[in-house]
């Protein structure tokens, strides 16, 4: 069966602050002098190696599971989950 | 009443509340493995704090998918008394059991001080003994407490007086400067809507003995003496 590279990203919502996005903001890039960066918000990187018959089908187990499981949390949460092309 | 203080991989709070429960409160209660553990052997469990799964993706998130999660939940459904410290308030918050979510403080770092917190509600069984507006000398750990939930999840919270702590000042008021981690609305631990379950970050178990206590209380020994008596 073939194999897909499905890349799952979490970040919190607007009305979550991430303090951890902000000081890599205003204490890495603002203070190196790299003033066009206006804001910056970190999350967590996941990257699945999922057996399907093709892309849809792969993308949907992955949904399937992000939300079965948990993955995030959609009270502060979102969540997005896409193929990484072959080039990557 | 027989308590089972759960143990999973990463949990290192374990040992200080069994101690607090079985020596100084002298509550029946049993050390139990995650994956060994039946709700119908218990009238209670306590999810202790630590690192779970070494707080891997989420923390709380592994361990909320535990099978002792399901003997838990289960326990929760018949009324039996549930108190997640720390770490297990992040647990029951993953499980679905208690609502919201506990971020990463605002500030990134790991906190690890005496506070103050003040009772917001007898009308709990682990604080049904302390006078509402009390005020508890109690010590926080964590990197992880920072309770958020959407406008109306709050709200909830409040019209159902299931805000059973918030962080204050030493006049028992609520501040910027007493907020610790940036918690919404000062929040320091809450209730199930029933009532029986109970999530709080500070840690009673440290707080139960006057020897350990910089101000020769044992404030936190009031949440914990409520399962000597259920």
């Amino acid at each position: 069966m073939p194999q897909f590279t499905i890349e799952v990203i979490i970040e919190n919502k607007k009305m979550a602050r991430d303090p951890e996005g902000e000081t890599i903001a205003k204490e890495l890039i603002t203070r190196g002098g790299f003033s066009k960066v206006k804001s910056v918000r970190a999350g967590k990187y996941l990257r699945l190696v999922v057996e399907a018959d093709n892309e849809v089908q792969a993308q949907q187990i992955v949904t399937d599971m992000a939300n079965t499981l948990r993955i995030f949390n959609p009270v502060v949460h979102t969540c997005s989950i896409r193929i990484k092309s072959e080039a990557d | 009443m027989k308590v089972a203080v759960i143990q999973f991989p990463g949990s290192n709070c374990d040992l200080d509340i069994f101690h607090v429960l079985r020596k100084v409160l002298h509550v029946e209660t049993n050390l139990v493995w995650h994956k060994n553990f039946k709700g119908t052997d218990y009238d209670s469990a306590v999810l202790p704090g630590g690192f779970s799964y070494g707080d891997y993706l989420r923390a709380g998130i592994i361990a909320a998918h535990s099978p002792a999660m399901k003997h838990v939940k289960e326990m929760a459904k018949e009324g039996k008394p549930i108190i997640g410290i720390c770490n297990g308030f992040q647990i029951l918050i993953e499980s679905g059991l208690l609502p919201g979510a506990l971020l990463r403080n605002q500030g990134t770092a790991f906190i690890c001080k005496w506070v103050k917190i003040r009772n917001e509600t007898s009308n709990t069984p682990f604080t049904k003994t302390i006078r509402k507006g009390a005020v508890l000398d109690i010590p926080i750990a964590h990197a992880e407490g920072r309770y958020v939930n959407e406008h109306d999840g709050l709200r909830e919270l409040n019209e159902n007086e299931q805000i059973v702590f918030r962080y204050v000042d030493n006049q028992g008021k609520i501040s910027e400067n007493s907020n610790p981690n940036g918690s919404m609305d000062s929040i320091a631990g809450i209730c199930s809507l029933e009532r029986n379950i109970l999530g709080l970050m500070p840690h009673p178990e440290r707080a139960s003995e006057t020897i350990l206590s910089p101000f020769s209380d044992s404030d936190g020994l009031g949440i914990l003496s409520s399962l000597a008596q259920i």
